[in-house]
Order: structure tokens, then C-alpha cells, then sequence
């Protein structure tokens, strides 16, 4: 029984899946609410499928690229559920899981917003296998004429002229790529991409004037 | 006593990771993992520095706690968490963490006010607290005088630093000295061998009638002392300068505190938070409660500091009380407001 969810993009998605088919799954978009929303998420995918937590045999958590705070709710959430549960965690890149969700035939690119106006963003053959990235980078700055997908090439459709949906991952295909063996497995740890923002502070100011 | 609850807390409201279990009011665990030395560099704890080490060392946190406990998650009764007030990033990781583990363990959770905690703690120390006591929280975030007739469900703001908290004009004189950060066990040290009457630094607000305290132009004094004495060409007497400052922040710290006992007719004084680790506070305190016959309760310096132990305390208190668990859409609130013990 496999609980997977991703918290790297502003839709909470949550789904459940036993070894044939996703039971239940849920997703609500909010960018502001990662923490809020994934506790009761889980809570109710798990109740809707008949699922008690002690049943579960494993969790896949996206592991971003994504904005920081919400990206490691998923990440803290995956490994103590896994901590407490005595089961294994995996971790899959959350643009991989948008990527499955796209039929074109074609190379194409995936992007999700990173904010600061940059998009995280990473492209695929047309089988779907990942050529480059993830990366986080200006859209502009991108050279890329091809086929986009995902919120982060909606958004700057001026750059990404044949942007299309789906905008965002789902933690159903999320189930079906790590259950079936069709995506990289990562370690459930975070795709930051970018360092924190810290200054080293210069020679101090004097507070006097000379 | 098998009958008290076996209660986890868990801490991440700014630079340390904290794991604590205890039962009841008996202490079994107080693991805490610090980011504090991937800050030093840069003065002052950055808030996504100490996020992303939240989330490495939470689970390895946990682990060694249930070691040290001797228990396994099973036996857990409720766990409790810092909810707020805290940095906003930090304290979300402690709180997914917190859902995560009683979610999968179906245990009750209860988000509970930092601050409170603080208070709390010491019955592990000294046993039940008075009812009422006045409690000082004094840190790095926080300068607080309150009025605590239950810290399960009263809590009354009486007073607060209007500008920067104790613990930081600790760290920000340090600095000015060329001690390291976090200033204050630096300027604790350096001024014991120096004069703590050597300059008479500005004790901020003591005077106005009001418990609130300000050390920001105490901090900015010290500046302009310790510059004054650099344009001149003359050496600066670091250990006599720590020692003048520390004993102005100590002085208005705990005049404000038997003040604020006075105004209120409470004989218990508690104090808490990383500050209240100074040597020189306890001290001071200590004498100035003796002479007006205040009990004073500080409970050692490993419970002063953020930590898990304070949390599981304040939850052990709560399951007591019978007072309903958080749900699972908790928020952690940065700006936690004193007067919610429970969110």
C-alpha cells in the first residue's frame, strides 16, 4: 500500500494506491497553506481509500525543485510518517511526475513557478525521458521554442508561446510511476537549487558619525 | 507513576531542533540538534539556514530522544509542538513533523504556545508552578514579563521590549566587542574578570512606569562608548565593558520582574529563556528576590534554552487538564499571540 504526495508546486496532492490501482486521491491548490492542508489531505485520502496508516508499505514524496517552505512540508511529512511507520520512503523529481502526465510525441519542456520571476525547469524526449535540468533559471533567458507544460510555462506564455496544462503534479501518477518502476528514485531529500539567502556581514557601521 | 502521560514535545521555533519526552513532570529525554555554528558567520541566525537543518536532523533528533527515553513511538500517550511564536519557516517543520508522527501513530497533538512552554518546563525541575507566578522570558526572540495564574489556559501579557529582544543586544555588543556569535555565554564569560561598575551604561525605560524594557539605545550606547575610546586611541577594556553592560540589562531586567511581582501581589518569580542562562541574572535575581521575599524558580540552563523538554512539559500539563487536542490543519503562527496557550 503506497501513500505518495508532493507539496513542491501550490497544489497539495495526496493519493493512495494498493497494488493495482490508485484507491483515493485529493489535490487543493493553494500556494500559502502546504502546512495546513497536507495533515487533513492524507488524513482523508487514507479514510476514503480504508486505508489505516499502520497498512501502508511504503511513501514517495516529491522532492521538488519547488519554493522552500512548503517543498520540505512534503519532505519532513514523508520521512517521519516513514520514521514512525517503520516503512521505506522514496523520493521522485517533481517535475518527472508532470512529465508523465504529458502526451505529445514530441521533446518537450516542463516548468513550475520558482518565484523571483525564474521558472524551475527541466526537458524531456519524446519518449519522456529527462534530457536536461531540473534547473532554475529567468524564462527569458531560456532557449527553448519547443512544446512547455506545466503552471511555471503558463505564466510566462510570452516566452513559452505553445505553453499547455497540466499545470501542476499529481500524486496519482506519482503512485503509478514509483509502483510500476517507471521514474528515477531519488533520496527523500530536497531539490533546493538555489542557496539561502545570507549575507556575511562586511566591517561594522559605526553608529557615531566621523 | 504508569498513570501519567508519556508525552513527546517537539521544538523548532528558531535554531535548535528539539526532541523531549517526559512523564508527567519526570524528564526522560532532551535531545536537541543546533544549527547555531552554520550562523555564526553571518551575526545573526538566518531563518532558511535554520529550516533546511530542521529537516535534516528531525528524524536523527527523534531517534536518539526515544534512545535516551528507553521507549518506543508506541508508547507514546500525546505529542506536543511549538506552534508559535517563532520563525514562520522553522516552525512549519517542526509542525508537519509533529502531524506526521501523530498521524501515523493516531495519537492526540497539541500546538502549543512557545512562550508557554518556557513556563512550563520548570515543574520538571521544581514541581508544580504557583499559581500565579509572574514569569521573565528573556531570548534572543522574546523579552516578556507575564502574569500566569494557569499556564494551561491563563496566560497575561504584562510587559515586553518595545525594540530588540535581551538576547540580542547580547549579540549585538558582542560584535562591537569582537565576540563571537551567539554573544551571550561569550560576554557571561569574558566579564568575570571584568568591573561591573567600570561604565554606567543606560538602563532603557526603567523609570517610566510601565513593565516593558527597550535595549536598543543600551546597545548603541555601548557603541559610542566603545568608539569614543577607539578615536581616542586608547585600548578598550573588553571584559570591564561585557561587565557594565551585563549588569545593565540585568538590573532592568529584574527590577522590572520584583516590580512587576509587587504590582500584582505574587511572591514567585520564574525565570526562563537562553538569557536566563546568564550567570550574572540568576545572581542578581536571586538577592534581589531574597531581599523581597519573592521565591524565585529557574530551572537549569538546559531547560532554559529552546528545547523538547519544554514543549512535552506543557502537553503533559494540557493532557492533565483535559484541555482537547489541536487539529490536524494546526498552522504554525509566527506572530502566536502570548494569551494562546493552545492553538
Amino acid at each position: 500500500m503506497l501513500l505518495a504526495f508532493d507539496t513542491a508546486t501550490p497544489a497539495v496532492t495526496v493519493a493512495v494506491r494498493d497494488d493495482h490501482r490508485v484507491r483515493a486521491e485529493r489535490a487543493v491548490v493553494d500556494a500559502r497553506r502546504h502546512g495546513e492542508l497536507l495533515g487533513p489531505g492524507i488524513g482523508q485520502v487514507l479514510a476514503e481509500a480504508g486505508v489505516s496508516p499502520s497498512d501502508l508499505t511504503k511513501i514517495a514524496v516529491g522532492v521538488g525543485p519547488g519554493p522552500f517552505t512548503g517543498l520540505r512540508v512534503g519532505l519532513v511529512t514523508a520521512r517521519a510518517m516513514a520514521d514512525a511507520l517503520g516503512i521505506p520512503v522514496v523520493g521522485v523529481c517533481t517535475l518527472d511526475v508532470l512529465a508523465a502526465d504529458v502526451v505529445c510525441g514530441a521533446p518537450f519542456l516542463v516548468a513550475t513557478d520558482a518565484r523571483r520571476r525564474e521558472v524551475y525547469w527541466a526537458t524531456y524526449d519524446e519518449k519522456g525521458l529527462r534530457t536536461d535540468g531540473p534547473h532554475v533559471g529567468r524564462p527569458a533567458e531560456l532557449v527553448w521554442s519547443g512544446l512547455a507544460f506545466g503552471a511555471g510555462a503558463l505564466q510566462y506564455h510570452d516566452v513559452f508561446k505553445s505553453a499547455h496544462g497540466p499545470h501542476f503534479p499529481s500524486a496519482a501518477t506519482l503512485c503509478a510511476l514509483v509502483a510500476e518502476g517507471r521514474v528515477t528514485i531519488l533520496e527523500p531529500q530536497p531539490l533546493y537549487l538555489r542557496r539561502p539567502d545570507a549575507v556575511e556581514p562586511g566591517a561594522r557601521k559605526a553608529v557615531t558619525p566621523a | 507513576m504508569a498513570d501519567e502521560p508519556l508525552v513527546l514535545g517537539i521544538e523548532t521555533s528558531c535554531d535548535e531542533t528539539g526532541v523531549g519526552i517526559v512523564r508527567g513532570t519526570t524528564l526522560l529525554a532532551n535531545e536537541i540538534a543546533s544549527s547555531v555554528d552554520e550562523h555564526a558567520r553571518f551575526g545573526g541566525v538566518v531563518p532558511e539556514v535554520a529550516s533546511r537543518a530542521h529537516l535534516e536532523a528531525m528524524v536523527p533528533t527523534m531517534r536518539r530522544a526515544l534512545e535516551k527515553a528507553g521507549i518506543s513511538l508506541s508508547d507514546v500517550d500525546a505529542l506536543a509542538v511549538t506552534a508559535g511564536p517563532g520563525l514562520a519557516g522553522a516552525l512549519l517543520v517542526g509542525v508537519a513533523a509533529a502531524k506526521a508522527y501523530a498521524l501515523a501513530l493516531d495519537k492526540p497533538l497539541y500546538g502549543v504556545n512557545h512562550l508557554s512552554a518556557h513556563v512550563a518546563v520548570d515543574v520538571l525541575e521544581h514541581g508544580a508552578l504557583p499559581q500565579p507566578c509572574v514569569a521573565l522570558l528573556v531570548s534572543g526572540g522574546h523579552s516578556s514579563l507575564l502574569l500566569v495564574p494557569d499556564v494551561t489556559n491563563d496566560v497575561k501579557p504584562l510587559g515586553s521590549t518595545v525594540d530588540d529582544a535581551a538576547g540580542e543586544a547580547f549579540d549585538k555588543v558582542a560584535r562591537v566587542l569582537g565576540l563571537p556569535f551567539p554573544g551571550g555565554p561569550h560576554i557571561d564569560r569574558v566579564a568575570r574578570e571584568g568591573d561591573a561598575a567600570f561604565a554606567t551604561f543606560p538602563r532603557g525605560k526603567a523609570d517610566d512606569g510601565t513593565l516593558d524594557f527597550s535595549f536598543s539605545g543600551l546597545k548603541t550606547a555601548v557603541a559610542r562608548w566603545i568608539e569614543a575610546r577607539e578615536r581616542a586611541g586608547e585600548p578598550v577594556p573588553v571584559a570591564d565593558v561585557a561587565a557594565s553592560f551585563q549588569e545593565a540589562v540585568a538590573d532592568v531586567l529584574t527590577a522590572k520582574a520584583i516590580t512587576a511581582c509587587r504590582e500584582h501581589g505574587v511572591d514567585n518569580l520564574l525565570i526562563g529563556g537562553g538569557v536566563a542562562a546568564n550567570s550574572r541574572l540568576r545572581v542578581l535575581a536571586q538577592e534581589r528576590c531574597d531581599k523581597a521575599g519573592i521565591t524565585l524558580r529557574v530551572p537549569r540552563p538546559g531547560l532554559c534554552t529552546d528545547n523538547g523538554a519544554m514543549v512535552a512539559a506543557l502537553g503533559a500539563q494540557l493532557v492533565d487538564a483535559g484541555r482537547r487536542p489541536s487539529a490536524l490543519d494546526l498552522p504554525a503562527d509566527s506572530s502566536l499571540p502570548i494569551t494562546e496557550v493552545l492553538v
